[in-house]
C-alpha cells in the first residue's frame, strides 16, 4: 500500500523478539530490554483520559518545539545586516529550505509558502532528531499522529492551492483526466489518478516518516540495550559481541542523523512538489 | 479510536489511528512553531536580508559614483597635463623664435654699426686728403712762386703765375706716383 518505503516495513514485536532470542540465549529475564512497540505508547504523565493527555512522546515534542523556537528566536531576535553567530546558522537553515526546496521545485512563486515549508522542515527535523538525543531517545514523529497531521495539512494545502488557482472543476479535471490519452483509457486511468493523488499521497507521506522513525528507534534500542546486556550481564564468552553491538549502535546513531534530516527533507520536498503540481497550468 | 492504556499496544490498523491527544499536542506545537516562523523568524530574516541588499546596493552605487568621479578627475588631470605640455612646447617655440630674431637683430645692428664706422672713417680720410691737398697746393704754389721770383728777380704777374702754378701742380699730380718711387 505504501509503495516503496526507504526502509523495510515496520518490524513487529514478534520478529524482533525472535531475532533477539537467537542472538542472546538467555532473553528478557534481567537487564535486557527488548525493543517493542510499547515504547511508542508510553503511559500518560498528565491529564490522563482527557483530550489533553500528555505522555513522554508529547513531552519530547514539547521540548523539541521549544528548542527549535528558542533557537530561531535567539537567532533572529535582533537581526543584523552583517549576521553573526546564531543568525548565520539560522539564515543558512532557512536558506536551505528556500533555495534547495522552494526555489528548485516551485520557483519564485513558491516564496509565499516559505513560512509553511520552513516550519514543516524544522518541525520534522526537530522531532526526528530527538530520537538520538540522550534522555529524549524517542523521535517525536514516531507516533502516527505527527506524520498524519502533517500529511493532512499538506493534503489540504496542495488541494486548496490547486482549487484556488484553477477552480474546482478545472483542478479536478486536470488531475483525474490528464490530457493526451485516448478516451477509453480513462476508465482505468481516472481511478488510478484519484487513488494516487488524493489517497496515496497523504498515506505514503505518513507511513514513510512514521516507519522510518519507528524502525530507527527499534534499531537503536536493540543495539544499545543489547550492548548493555552483553557487556554487563551476559556470559564472558559473549562479552566481545557487546562491543560489536555498541559499535553498531554508534553506526545506527550516525545513520539516524542522516535519516532524520533526509526524512524531513523528503517530506518537505514532496509537499512542495504537490503544491507546485497543483498550481501548475497543466498537470 | 482505540485508546492505549499503560503498556497496552494497539494492533493491526489501530496502530495507524492516532489518539486524539497526540493529534492535539502535535497540532498545538506545529501551529506554535508555524506562528513563530510566520510572525517572527521569517520577517526578521527578511528585514535583515533586505537591509543587507539595500546596503550592498548603496555601496555599489557609491562605488560607481566614486569611480565616475575618479574617472572625471583623471580625465581632468590628463587634460591639464596635455595643456601644460602644449603650453611648454609653445613657449619653447616662441623663445626659440625670439632668440633667433634677437640674434639676427643684433647681427644687423652690428653690421650697420660697422658700416657706419667704415663710412665715417672714409669720409674723414677723404676730408683729410682734401685738406692736405689744399694746403699742399697753396704752400707749393707760394714756394714755387717765391723760388721763381728769386730766380727771375722780378714780380710776376699774379694772374699768369697762378695759372702756371696750377698747371704745375696738375703735372705734379700726374707724376706723383713715379716721384714716390724716385724719392
Amino acid at each position: 500500500m505504501a509503495g516503496k518505503l526507504p526502509r523495510a516495513s515496520i518490524p513487529t514485536e514478534k520478529t524482533l523478539s525472535a531475532l533477539t532470542t537467537t542472538i542472546i540465549l538467555a532473553a528478557e529475564d534481567d537487564g535486557f530490554h527488548a525493543p517493542s512497540l510499547v515504547d511508542f505508547f508510553p503511559p500518560a504523565i498528565l491529564f490522563e483520559g482527557t483530550l489533553f493527555e500528555f505522555n513522554r512522546v508529547n513531552l519530547v515534542q514539547l521540548i523539541m518545539t521549544v528548542a527549535v523556537a528558542t533557537f530561531f528566536i535567539v537567532a533572529f531576535r535582533n537581526p543584523k545586516i552583517v549576521p553573526r553567530g546564531m543568525q548565520n546558522l539560522g539564515e543558512i537553515a532557512v536558506n536551505f529550505v528556500q533555495v534547495q526546496i522552494i526555489d528548485t521545485i516551485m520557483g519564485a512563486a513558491g516564496r509565499k509558502y516559505l513560512p509553511y515549508l520552513a516550519t514543516l522542515f524544522f518541525f520534522i527535523l526537530a522531532m526526528n532528531i530527538a530520537g538520538i538525543i540522550p534522555f529524549l531517545n524517542l523521535a517525536g514523529s514516531s507516533v502516527v499522529a505527527v506524520p498524519m497531521l502533517l500529511a493532512v495539512v499538506a493534503w489540504v494545502t496542495f488541494n486548496v492551492a490547486g482549487i484556488r488557482k484553477h477552480g474546482f472543476g478545472t483542478y479536478m479535471k486536470s488531475n483525474l483526466f490528464p490530457p493526451g490519452v485516448p478516451k477509453p483509457v480513462y476508465v482505468l486511468l481516472t481511478p488510478i489518478e484519484f487513488l494516487s493523488t488524493f489517497i496515496l499521497r497523504p498515506v505514503t507521506l505518513t507511513i514513510r516518516l512514521l516507519a522510518n522513525m519507528m524502525a530507527g528507534h527499534l534499531m537503536l534500542v536493540l543495539f544499545f540495550s543489547g550492548a548493555t546486556y552483553l557487556l554487563l550481564d551476559a556470559d564472558w564468552l559473549l562479552k566481545p559481541f557487546g562491543l560489536g553491538a555498541a559499535a553498531m549502535g554508534f553506526f545506527i546513531t550516525a545513520f539516524e542523523i542522516l535519516i532524520a534530516f533526509l526524512q524531513a527533507y523528503i517530506f518537505t520536498l514532496l509537499t512542495a512538489l504537490y503544491i507546485a503540481g497543483a498550481e501548475s497550468e497543466s498537470h | 479510536m482505540v485508546r492505549a492504556a499503560e503498556g497496552d499496544v494497539p494492533e493491526g490498523i489501530d496502530l495507524f489511528i492516532p489518539p486524539w491527544y497526540d493529534i492535539f499536542w502535535s497540532a498545538v506545537m506545529f501551529v506554535a512553531l508555524f506562528w513563530i516562523f510566520w510572525k517572527f523568524v521569517l520577517p526578521g530574516m527578511k528585514k535583515a536580508l533586505d537591509a543587507r541588499s539595500e546596503g550592498i546596493e548603496q555601496k555599489l552605487e557609491q562605488a560607481e559614483t566614486e569611480r565616475n568621479e575618479a574617472h572625471a578627475l583623471l580625465e581632468q588631470y590628463r587634460e591639464q597635463l596635455a595643456e601644460a605640455r602644449s603650453d611648454a612646447a609653445r613657449i619653447r617655440a616662441e623663445a626659440q623664435a625670439e632668440r633667433q630674431s634677437i640674434v639676427s637683430e643684433a647681427r644687423t645692428e652690428a653690421q650697420e654699426a660697422a658700416a657706419a664706422v667704415t663710412e665715417r672713417a672714409e669720409v674723414q680720410m677723404t676730408a683729410e686728403a682734401d685738406r692736405v691737398r689744399a694746403v699742399l697746393s697753396r704752400d707749393v704754389g707760394r714756394l714755387a712762386t717765391d723760388l721763381a721770383e728769386r730766380i727771375v728777380g722780378e714780380a710776376l704777374d699774379e694772374q699768369k703765375v697762378s695759372s702756371t702754378v696750377d698747371r704745375f701742380i696738375a703735372d705734379l699730380e700726374t707724376v706723383a706716383p713715379e716721384g714716390q718711387e724716385t724719392r
